[in-house]
């Protein structure tokens, strides 16, 4: 795990170097640096801290939302979160076009956080319910919802727009464009403050409620924090799949499940793990990109059967 | 125990269930080559003849593909697309697509090319689905699961290999991808009714085993069924089935889904030989009926799946509430 953390600094670094335009250590200390430091300053930090930012969120997002279904197979985007989340920008496009982008992600997040909250009353509502048929609940809900996204976009010619918000992409990244992503950071150090709290949720109603704390308080604020991550990230950048699914459950599969002291490997495992994917991204067809979404789409769906299929899997 | 049999009024008989859904399928039929025709016959039938063609191979394809896929998996809720075969198909288009390079693809004849694609994935697909239904004791929500996920995998891969495809390449990917209840690939036409005849054939001549394997695997054995060969051949007939309508007009999650429990609500009986038809006709009456409702009364031209797609998330996640899967 430290040997990890340890790799992080270095894929940031990666990060700032890789690209179709020339960045080095030489260039950028050259004579003529000019261009270089301003690439280096307006394309490549900015892309590189909104890397870090979203990674780290939207595992941290992850987290949360496994801890509230106590669920190890839900994450945002198996729950109807992030298809909620884009049906709120289109609404917001088709409704109101030129409002401002913080205005938007507040749209946004209330839609994310009612898909949210209807995906966990349609769990409550599920007879026996068993822990394999609780993300698919959540897939196939997504699935309704991008239905009713897809009819309107198609209506109003915007499917294109869809799916560059379906489909994460850190291209188009730039200073200016990427700083809502700090909201997000501030409610993963209060996801942190709050960890033992949602550590304590996820040992249910009864429990949480016989140590004297508050569930529906709890869960109310663990959704809050889960939408508006997910809102910012999706409209920042897009959406990133599987991301909150793949780290949660390697992270507790070595440390466990106390989040106060798993949390922070879970974003800084976040935040390697997008940059990496976000290089590979960049060097395998390079000079082109290929967006995160796409790649992380690969990876996380592969481990995800992983996941399942592994023999003897503690499904839990 | 249940009370309300006598309350309950008597259903009617299949046959008579049947005889309205084909007159319904009729009627409907007519009215997608008659309504609004303001140009010449000659024109407006062959055109209109060629799009309800396609309409009615898919539809037949589909509901027969989905009621064999769930007796052999014995359920009601698995269905070919939602474990991810179109994707599958998908995915071997744009392989090959991405092996041969576009100009050689767009050189071969489509029709051979439609069969290559469909060898391969009856190969894939009986290897990828024995493997997963072989194994015992995994349990349906499991399947279900790494069926979707399987689903997502596929359409990530391919959606990486687009992009690697430079892009003139990817625009002869697309005209073959794209295609919708509307745009129908009518090259194709010939070559799938000739693929469904022949997978019927074949279907036709263990039809009478159906209702036995629909028992359940451990019944099925002790009444004489080789099980295992015939969900062999079962499962080619799917994979043959599903790459016919998927090469027609494109994936379509939830359609299967839908028909095939219409079908079991509407026909008060489990024998294959009228469920079979009895999906086929509603999968008709969806289409050729929707298509009708969507051009002529909404003017909406073409959101057909988009809407086929949503009703059936609907009964799907009604099916899961239900318990339909336990």
């Amino acid at each position: 795990m430290v040997l990890c953390a340890l790799l992080i600094p270095l894929l940031g670094a990666a990060s700032l170097f890789v690209g179709v335009s020339d960045v080095s250590l030489a260039t950028l200390f050259g004579a003529d640096n000019n261009r270089a430091v301003q690439v280096l300053l307006v394309s490549r930090i900015p892309r590189t801290v909104a890397l870090v930012l979203a990674g780290a969120g939207m595992a941290v997002a992850g987290t949360i939302m496994q801890m509230l279904a106590r669920n190890r197979f839900v994450e945002p985007s198996t729950a109807g979160t992030v298809e909620s989340a884009t049906l709120g920008i289109l609404v917001v496009m088709l409704v109101t076009p030129g409002i401002p982008v913080i205005a938007r992600a507040g749209v946004a997040s209330a839609f994310a956080l009612a898909g949210t909250a209807l995906f966990l009353a349609i769990l409550r509502r599920i007879p026996l319910r068993s822990v394999l048929l609780v993300p698919l609940v959540g897939i196939m809900l997504g699935g309704v919802i991008s239905a009713v996204s897809t009819f309107f976009a198609y209506r109003f010619d915007m499917l294109q727009s869809l799916g560059a918000w379906t489909n994460g992409d850190f291209s188009g990244v730039l200073r200016g464009r990427y700083e809502m992503l700090w909201i997000s950071f501030g409610l993963t150090v209060l996801a942190y403050i709050a960890a033992g709290r949602f550590t304590v949720a996820g040992m249910g109603d009864d429990f949480t409620t016989n140590i004297g704390l508050n569930y529906r308080r709890i869960v109310a604020l663990g959704l809050v924090i889960v939408s508006m991550v997910t809102a910012t990230v999706v409209v920042t950048v897009g959406m990133i799949p599987f991301l909150g699914l793949i780290i949660p459950n390697v992270v507790s599969m070595i440390l466990g499940d106390n989040l106060k002291r798993s949390l922070p490997w879970v974003a800084v495992l976040g935040a390697g793990f997008v940059l990496a994917c976000d290089i590979i991204g960049r060097l395998v067809l390079y000079p082109y990109e290929i967006p995160i979404g796409t790649v992380v789409g690969v990876i996380g769906s592969v481990f995800f059967l992983y996941l399942l299929l592994r023999k003897n899997a503690r499904v839990a | 125990m249940s009370l309300d049999v006598g309350i309950r009024r008597k259903p009617l008989p299949s046959r008579t269930i049947l005889a309205i859904l084909a007159a319904v399928a009729l009627a409907a039929i007519i009215g997608f080559m008659t309504l609004g025709a303001n140009g010449r016959w000659g024109f407006v039938l062959p055109f209109r003849g060629a799009k309800l063609a396609s309409i009615l191979l898919v539809a037949y394809a589909v509901g027969v593909s989905t009621v064999l896929f769930q007796t052999i998996t014995n359920n009601r809720i698995l269905t070919p697309s939602i474990m991810g075969f179109d994707a599958l198909y998908i995915l071997i288009q744009t392989v090959l697509v991405f092996a041969l390079g576009a100009n050689t693809v767009s050189a071969l004849d489509p029709r051979w090319l439609f069969l290559v694609e469909v060898t391969v994935m009856v190969v894939f697909s009986a290897i990828l689905y024995r493997w997963l239904f072989a194994a015992e004791g995994r349990s349906l929500h499991l399947l279900l699961l790494v069926g979707v996920v399987f689903g997502i995998l596929f359409r990530s891969i391919t959606s990486f290999l687009q992009r690697i495809i430079d892009p003139n390449e990817f625009l002869v990917l697309q005209d073959r991808m794209f295609a919708s209840f509307n745009n129908a690939d009518s090259d194709l036409l010939l070559v799938s009714a000739v693929l469904i005849g022949v997978a019927s054939l074949a279907g036709w001549r263990i039809l009478h085993t159906l209702d036995v394997l629909a028992l359940g695997r451990d019944t099925a054995i002790s009444l004489g069924v080789d099980h295992r060969r015939t969900v062999s051949i079962i499962l080619v007939i799917v994979a043959v089935l599903v790459s016919v309508s998927t090469a027609l007009v494109g994936p379509v999650t939830f359609f299967g889904l839908l028909v095939a429990s219409l079908a079991y609500q509407l026909i008060p009986s489990h024998r294959h030989r009228l469920i079979l038809p009895a999906a086929v006709l509603l999968g008709i009456i969806c289409v050729v009926g929707g298509q009708i409702v969507l051009e002529r009364i909404f003017g909406l031209d073409s959101a057909l799946s988009i809407i086929i797609e949503f009703v059936g998330g609907l009964v799907f996640l009604s099916l899961l509430l239900k318990g339909a899967t336990r």
